[in-house]
């Protein structure tokens, strides 16, 4: 499946493995979050890259410790208005520090990728081809943001404290 | 009150920009209507039963005069001339043309209005006082605050695809007029034992096919911890709300299911982590957006006003609209006045493109620009000179929008019902227009005193009947009308939900049934108490038999 990355679209290294089925010989794969924890110093001692996928009812704080070791962490989102990963990826984000590729799969349209990105999304599943197409088209839609998240865009708010400031200077 | 900086106005205008790009899409037909939809529900426009009907958010119930202005110029260029004002203080047209819709939301962008999250499983509109910022009772100007979370739900990217919508209101009076309890999250604002102004959260509140009261879970929050503390209920209700059933999505079966106490830790433990984050409100921050809402530049009023007195004396009616249609100001010789969109026969809540410009004149002349919407679909002139009572009152008068039932029988609230809806199993808008019929009599109505009745064309309870002294209800029975009606519902600050008094009446006989019920008030009230009162103490059981044995 193609995979934007970074507004990209890329070659997708990473093979999913479904519960039960033995690992591929080579190359870097994700696993769920049961076989993490059954498989963690196997998945660990291949040395080849592992990444962990949450259903969006698991706690992110079970992969806290392990954060730095994943190369991936995957959330779901099974239909587009079950908005629980963005809560899990803000948590990820911003409360354990995780800096490695987060990844929206399931039914990611492009309407929701702003917010997605937002809340700390670097990665998607694209099983729409419009999410390939309209990248720059909708994270463009809007310059401007209220919440103070994770992903470094300035906020209204940090902008008028700025605004503020200067026009202080300028008085002096 | 709150003008936009070009930061706002930027959000907004490239909203109407992104949303020209979806209809055009729409009807090249590059997006079916099963993915425009959500699109479309984000912007406020829905499809009902004969066309789109749009909802424009009217934040914290405030207009200014020159919105107001647009609203009937909306009304005249793209509707059938008139618009209708909600119970959650928007208002809505109802008969829009799809491709007409961008260039509609421009002409609001252009006075700082829109649509954005009046629909969809998001945090909606804020409501709060309709007298903000003018009341005598109240200890603050909640709107500062109201702004201040209007700004960060505005397309939070975190809470955007909730279970389901989330309505939040606010009081900054004791006297709740915003039915605090009965929203997912109601905001009081009280002062501590300290002296100092802080709000007590309530959570669990609402309508719909399960109404129930809200809970307390925090008795004191600090002014800077307001956003943090929402969010923390937002995140617990993000992840644990329930998703596996449309109808016990809302934040108040999840309190209900794993009780208040659970709630609140569960809150308050994620509160502790994010509390002293960015979230915080400094204090500069809350004065900034406080600048907007500073009093107008009230003039002093003789205490003498000897044309309002001379009126007072010679014409009744002008006598019974002062006593009725009126609330205390803050400021002497100013007063709160409103305009009752309850005439005799006509559909509550509307108002026509002339209306809203008349109403729009009266503000610029008489009260500092500023209008407001009220929950119970009325408008308000918040600061209005004593002085000017007799010319304001003639010019409401002509409008039609001068009857003098504030707060009485026919000042009654109704959904769109089975005239729009399309959810609806009953109409709403001529029960209503049939008991102002019957209601005719103002020295009837006066007698009977202090009264709501509320009427919702189906359970989702957009009239809120639950809350009603008197709930009509209407349900369907073998493809005809009927109507339920509840008794003892109040909205105020000690809210209840009504109890049922039976079965469901013929649409025939709603009409008898509410005079009936007002009969056994009449014989039975003791001294001066209200009909809630008198539910109160005697219970639903007298007025059930009366009502029954004739039916
Ligand atoms: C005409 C199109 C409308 C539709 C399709 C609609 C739909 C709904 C639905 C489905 C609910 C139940 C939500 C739940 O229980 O989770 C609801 C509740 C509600 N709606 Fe509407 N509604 C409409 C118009 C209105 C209007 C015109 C008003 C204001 C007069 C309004 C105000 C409310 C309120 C106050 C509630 C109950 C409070 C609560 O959410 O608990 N709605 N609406
Ligand atoms: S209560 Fe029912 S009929 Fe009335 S507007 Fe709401 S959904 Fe429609």
């Amino acid at each position: 499946m193609p995979l934007l990355k970074n507004g990209k679209e890329v070659e997708d290294p990473w093979h999913l493995a479904v519960d039960g089925d033995a690992l591929p010989v080579n190359g870097p794969v994700i696993v769920f979050l049961a076989r993490w924890k059954a498989e963690r110093e196997a998945l660990l001692r291949r040395n080849i890259g592992v990444g962990v996928r949450l259903k969006n009812t698991d706690k992110v704080a079970e992969l806290a410790d392990d954060l730095d070791r994943l190369g991936v962490v995957a959330l779901e989102f099974p239909k587009f208005s079950d908005g629980r990963a963005y809560t899990q990826a803000r948590l990820l984000r911003e409360r354990y520090a995780y800096r490695g590729e987060l990844r929206a799969t399931g039914n990611v349209l492009p309407d929701q990728l702003l917010f997605m990105h937002r809340c700390g999304f670097d990665a998607f599943e694209a099983t729409d081809p419009r999410v390939l197409r309209n990248w720059e088209n909708v994270v463009g839609a809007f310059s401007l943001f209220y919440q103070p998240t994770g992903d470094g865009r300035a906020t209204v708010n940090g902008l008028r404290q700025t605004r503020a400031a200067s026009d202080n200077e300028g008085s002096r | 009150m709150y003008a936009y900086d070009e930061y706002d106005q930027a959000i907004v205008d490239q909203r109407v920009s992104q949303f020209r790009d979806q209809v055009r899409r729409r009807i090249a037909g590059e997006l079916s209507e099963d993915e425009f939809r959500p699109l479309r529900l984000q912007n406020g426009l829905y499809l009902q039963l004969h066309a789109y009907m749009l909802r424009i958010a009217v934040p914290y119930g405030t207009l200014s005069s020159a919105q107001l202005r647009q609203l009937g110029y909306i009304a005249r260029r793209y509707d059938r001339n008139y618009g209708h004002f909600t119970t959650r203080q928007n208002i809505q047209f109802n008969w829009i043309k799809l491709e007409e819709t961008p260039d509609l939301l421009a002409d609001l962008a252009r006075v700082q209005m829109h649509g954005i999250q009046t629909s969809g499983n998001c945090i909606r509109n804020i409501t709060a006082d309709q007298y903000a910022g003018a009341a005598a009772d109240e200890i603050e100007d909640g709107r500062v605050y109201c702004e201040i979370m209007r700004q960060w739900s505005t397309f939070h990217p975190e809470f955007s695809f909730l279970p389901r919508k989330f309505k939040i209101a606010l009081t900054g009076s004791p006297n709740d007029r915003a039915a605090v309890r009965v929203h997912d999250i109601g905001i009081r604002m009280h002062r501590n034992a300290a002296g100092e102004i802080g709000f007590e959260v309530m959570v669990g509140g609402g309508q719909g096919r399960t109404p129930m009261i809200a809970k307390t879970i925090r008795e004191f929050l600090p002014k800077e911890h307001l956003l943090s503390y929402l969010e923390a209920i937002l995140r617990v209700y993000n992840q644990f709300g329930r998703r596996d059933n449309l109808f016990k999505a809302r934040i108040k079966i999840l309190v209900h299911e794993i009780g208040v106490e659970k709630m609140r830790a569960a809150v308050e433990d994620e509160w502790q982590q994010i509390k002293d984050g960015p979230l915080v409100l400094p204090q500069a921050t809350i004065d900034a957006i406080a600048a907007h809402f500073a009093p107008p530049d009230y003039r002093p009023q003789a205490a003498e006003q000897p044309e309002v007195e001379r009126l007072r004396r010679s014409d009744g009616e002008f006598a019974l609209w002062e006593r009725t249609n009126l609330f205390p100001h803050k400021v002497p010789g100013y007063v709160i006045v409103n305009a009752s969109l309850k005439p005799e026969g006509l559909a509550p809540g509307d108002a026509t493109a002339e209306q809203m410009e008349i109403v729009a004149d009266l503000a610029d002349r008489y009260s500092f620009s500023e209008v407001r919407v009220t929950h119970a679909q009325n408008l308000v002139l918040p600061h209005v000179a004593v002085k000017d009572l007799p010319e304001v009152w003639r010019r409401l008068r002509e409008i039609g929008f001068a009857t003098p039932n504030l707060g009485l029988i026919t000042d009654i609230i109704a959904c769109p019902g089975l005239d729009y809806c399309s959810l609806a199993n009953a109409r709403s808008i001529p029960v209503a227009q049939r008991l102002t019929h019957r209601f005719s009599d103002l020295a009837r109505v006066h007698d009977i005193g202090e009264l709501q009745i509320k009427i919702s064309g189906c359970i989702n309870a957009c009239g809120h009947h639950h809350v009603g002294h008197i709930g009509i209800l209407g349900v369907e029975k073998n493809g005809e009308e009927f109507y339920q009606i509840t008794l003892g519902g109040s909205a105020d600050q000690d809210a209840s939900i009504g109890t049922i008094l039976g079965p469901a009446v013929s649409s025939k006989a709603v009409i008898d049934a509410v005079d009936n019920l007002i009969g056994t008030y009449l014989d039975i009230r003791q001294g001066r108490e209200t009909f809630l009162h008198t539910v109160r103490r005697v219970g639903v059981a007298p007025f059930k038999e009366r009502l029954y044995a004739t039916a």
